[in-house]
């Protein structure tokens, strides 16, 4: 990973760290959500059937949720640390785009997500355009 | 009930996950940049910050963004919403290029073309990988259904 010298206080070993904790705990926290939302079923059925309440009360009581909410808040909280210790500049495009990578192994091995070429080549494009744009 | 092409409502729930998330951290930068510096030594501070107007939104659009991206995700692939939702940033990026004036560096058009591309690889693709235990006979009620189209 490509550390600029303005992060000099932060080792690349630990910006490097740093990053990994948010692309792992976030990661984790969409492929958990994701799998909990897949066991719930159709929300758009549900609420069909049982209304807004019935819809809420099924994504509330499903443990897989809150899990996934869990990790998601441990992502947002070592984005938070990264920031105190490392540039927005950098923090942001690196962990937005790689989480996009690694949501797509995760999601084909913990997922049996049918993650074709087509998939592939939009996880990795959208990657370098996030990190082009958001740099 | 296998959703490999998307209706017009699960369109626009889509749209909304890619929007709601941008325009809600640009409303909660804008909201937080007018505030005095908060410190950790006036927590309460935080509390009043959620009050004002710009943050307000922001946290109502981000509550929007979340209850639709949980819809979108009891439908369709995470492989097939999260790239989607990048489209959100480019569509950010072109409002405040048209509607603020604010200058686009080569490097970031470059990154809205790659978006854009990336985007509709997916997005012309199946947005739901079946579950294996059902694909033999989603695949079967698939076949019947195509050869009674042709």
């Amino acid at each position: 990973m490509i550390v600029p010298s303005s992060v000099a206080t932060t080792g690349p070993w630990a910006a490097s760290a740093m990053i990994a904790a948010i692309i792992l705990t976030s990661t984790a926290g969409e492929v958990l959500t994701a799998k909990a939302m897949k066991s719930i079923g159709d929300l758009d059925d549900i609420r069909a059937q049982s209304g807004m309440k019935g819809a809420i009360r099924a994504v509330v009581t499903c443990p897989l949720f809150f899990a996934g909410v869990s990790f998601l808040a441990l992502g947002f909280f070592s984005l938070l640390f990264a920031l105190n210790h490392l540039n927005l500049s950098l923090v942001a495009p690196a962990s937005a785009s790689l989480t996009l990578v690694t949501n797509a192994v995760a999601a084909k091995f913990f997922l049996h997500e049918n993650v074709d070429r087509r998939r592939w080549t939009a996880a990795v494009l959208v990657c370098v355009g996030v990190y082009f744009l958001a740099h | 009930m296998a959703h490999h092409t998307l209706t017009l409502r699960q369109y626009s729930i889509l749209g909304l996950v890619a929007l709601c998330a941008p325009l809600g951290d640009t409303c909660l930068s804008r909201g937080m940049t007018q505030l005095p510096p908060i410190t950790l030594a006036h927590p309460l501070t935080l509390i009043a910050a959620v009050f004002t107007p710009w943050i307000g939104a922001g946290i109502a659009l981000l509550i929007g963004f979340f209850a639709s991206y949980l819809t979108a995700l009891s439908w369709a692939d995470l492989t097939f919403v999260l790239p989607a939702t990048a489209i959100g940033n480019v569509i950010v990026a072109l409002l405040s290029r048209f509607w603020l004036h604010e200058p686009i560096s080569p490097q970031r058009w470059a990154g809205i073309a790659l978006i854009t591309v990336g985007v509709s690889f997916v997005a012309n693709g199946p947005s739901y990988t079946e579950p294996p235990v059902h694909v033999s006979s989603a695949a079967l009620v698939d076949a019947a259904e195509e050869e009674q189209v042709r």
